[in-house]
């Protein structure tokens, strides 16, 4: 059941009214039955992974949340009569075997993810496809296993931390590991973030149900207008031409497919919780805006980024090999020495990021690029620092401009892996740059013929300042747009909402044979 | 709390460490920013700041982060 479709807008009206029709009391089991419903149309033969993660997930947090209670409690009780080493000896010791469990469960379920990601690459592909009983797991991922499994591992990681007391409840926990709007790509929240409002009771907001409405629809606009147009005309380019020129415009068309789709699928979810009355963390914030790459990586795909910080970069850096590793090199090499270990961290974190994505080398590559160019920059600030001392430039406003553009343009070529199989013609075509300055192909025709008309691209224009025209109001008032229409008369606003749905209805790319819900991050 | 401050002055040069309590918030400090104070940390205090403790609460401020220091110096 896509987002896309009438039969999933059909689905969620008849959820809203019962969620809002029933007890209170009983919200979060509609919406755990509702969840399950839509994962059901995804696959009955999946569901067996999602319930293992759910299974080992509770099993793992309760023990541990047991072992810690338990260990408050005596240390509480026994306070005056433990020593100080005594405490950390009795904390370790409750830790040690909390850290069994842990272990495994954390192992046999990224084990289920990286088995189920190998599978989808040769030979293993091959043999998957030949095999009875796992024949259907060479087509694709179960349904958000990506996105559902970090989830889960982020909140057996915090109990285990201490940072989160445990569900009791195992269906509580299934509604947090199954919760279906950020089953078909995100956002990945934190349970922290999420738990607040998905358990607690919901009385009908007609703003809040409007306000998320409201952002659904955008996301149609994005996806629907902007998003499956450029779909198609990348295809159509790829066929006829990819280098020189048609791999820039390409790389181009790329950017706007892709924050398109993404951060419209966002918005549908983000938009289905608000009607909901539940608040899932933002995954965008504004990225083509970014001054430098690790600007853009702080507004870009946010929620995997934040996790891969909080359960890997840290970890890996105070880590007790790393902060040896730290004192060792600081001794022989001085201070710059100290930042050795926080490179390996961020290479193995990028490469994690990018293994993440998918197991092709297109991936690793891709992760490569970003880690070498955020550490680079960060090693040259000073140089940069003297630079702009010097001369000023951060001065003028067109240097903001100048930065923006610089970075959506690097940006785009360090995404454009995604657009290869191979990573030699990926450098291929990046080389065509420097040697084939095809320009003939704006004029003679060819993006004509690649499957969109003039009038797909006018409509792509239109939708492409219409984005830009939204985030230069959200960059400068800070707030969304529903928000600072609110002070427009009401009339007026629901002219321009209903004209706004006319236009997703009758500009909206799809048609017999053609799949609008297929998100690219869908299928991660 | 001086050799803490002498290591975030050290980062950040132009930033009032005494003062400023949105090192985070205000998007002072970054992720590497972050584990080579860890690093520092542990080289000055003999400290193991845990990963778990990596949270935007304790390194919004030098105070914050002394009282983090403070406390794991004590355990």
């Amino acid at each position: 059941m896509s987002f896309t479709s009438i039969s999933f807008l059909l689905f969620l009206g008849i959820l809203i009214v019962l969620y809002y029709a029933l007890p209170k009391k009983i919200q979060w089991i509609v919406l755990l039955a509702a969840s399950y419903v839509f994962y059901f149309f995804a696959g009955v033969k999946y569901f067996a992974f999602i319930l293992f993660t759910t299974i080992t997930t509770y099993l793992v947090t309760t023990y541990m949340d047991r072992n810690n209670k338990a260990k408050d409690a005596y240390m509480a009780e026994h306070k005056a009569e433990m020593s100080r080493e005594e405490k950390k000896e009795y904390k370790q010791k409750v830790k040690k075997k909390n850290r069994l469990w842990f272990v495994i469960t954390i192992a046999v379920n990224f084990g289920i993810l990286f088995f189920c990601k190998l599978l989808l690459i040769e030979p293993f592909n091959t043999w998957a496809a030949g095999t009875p009983g796992i024949s259907f797991l060479s087509i694709g991922l179960p349904m958000g296993m990506s996105f559902y499994m970090f989830q889960s591992m982020g909140y057996v990681i915090d109990v285990y931390r201490e940072k989160a007391e445990a569900l009791r409840n195992p269906f509580k926990v299934a509604l947090f590991t199954a919760f279906f709007p950020q089953l078909v790509q995100g956002p990945i929240s934190k349970f922290e973030q999420l738990k607040e409002s998905l358990f607690s009771e919901h009385r009908f907001d007609r703003q809040a149900v409007a306000f998320g409405m409201q952002r659904m629809m955008w996301g149609f606009f994005k996806k629907m207008v902007i998003a499956d147009r450029m779909a198609i005309a990348i295809g159509g380019l790829r066929a006829t031409e990819q280098t020189g020129v048609a791999f820039f415009v390409m790389t181009i068309f790329y950017s706007i497919q892709l924050y398109a789709d993404f951060s419209g699928g966002i918005d549908i979810a983000i938009g289905i919780g608000e009607t909901l009355g539940i608040k899932m963390p933002e995954n965008f914030i504004r990225p083509y805006f970014s001054m430098n790459i690790a600007d853009y990586w702080r507004r870009w795909h946010i929620t995997l980024n934040e996790w891969m910080k909080t359960y890997i970069f840290y970890p890996i850096n105070v880590s007790g090999p790393m902060l040896k590793l730290s004192l060792k090199a600081r001794a022989k090499i001085g201070r710059l020495g100290m930042r050795l270990p926080v490179y390996i961290g961020a290479l193995l974190t990028w490469l994690g990021t990018g293994v993440w994505h998918g197991f092709n080398w297109k991936f690793i590559v891709w992760g490569l690029i970003n880690c070498i160019v955020i550490v680079a920059s960060e090693e040259l600030s000073p140089v940069y620092d003297k630079f702009h001392n010097k001369t000023h430039l951060r001065d003028h406003k067109g240097y903001a401009v100048f930065q923006i553009i610089r970075t959506f343009l690097m940006m785009n070529l360090i995404r454009s892996t995604d657009l290869f199989e191979n990573v030699g013609l990926y450098f291929k075509n990046i080389g065509s740059l420097c040697w084939n300055f095809n320009f003939h192909i704006l004029t003679d025709g060819t993006l004509g013929k690649i499957g969109i008309t003039t009038a797909d691209y006018l409509i792509v224009l239109c939708g492409v300042i219409i984005m830009f025209i939204v985030s230069l109001i959200q960059e400068k008032t800070g707030k969304s747009v529903r928000e600072n229409m609110q002070s427009i008369p009401r009339v007026v606003r629901y002219i321009i909402l209903g004209a706004f749905l006319i236009i997703i209805i009758v500009f909206g790319y799809y048609g017999i044979g053609f799949e609008s819900g297929n998100f690219i991050y869908g299928k991660i | 709390m001086e050799a803490l401050l002498d290591i975030l002055q050290g980062l950040h040069p132009e930033v009032d460490f005494s003062t400023c309590d949105t090192l985070i918030d205000g998007k002072i400090l970054d992720s590497f920013d972050i584990v080579t104070i860890v690093a520092e940390v542990n080289a000055e205090y003999d400290v193991a700041i845990p990963a778990e403790e990596m949270i935007p609460e304790n390194f919004n401020s030098a105070s914050a982060l002394w009282a983090l220091i403070e406390k794991l110096m004590d355990e």
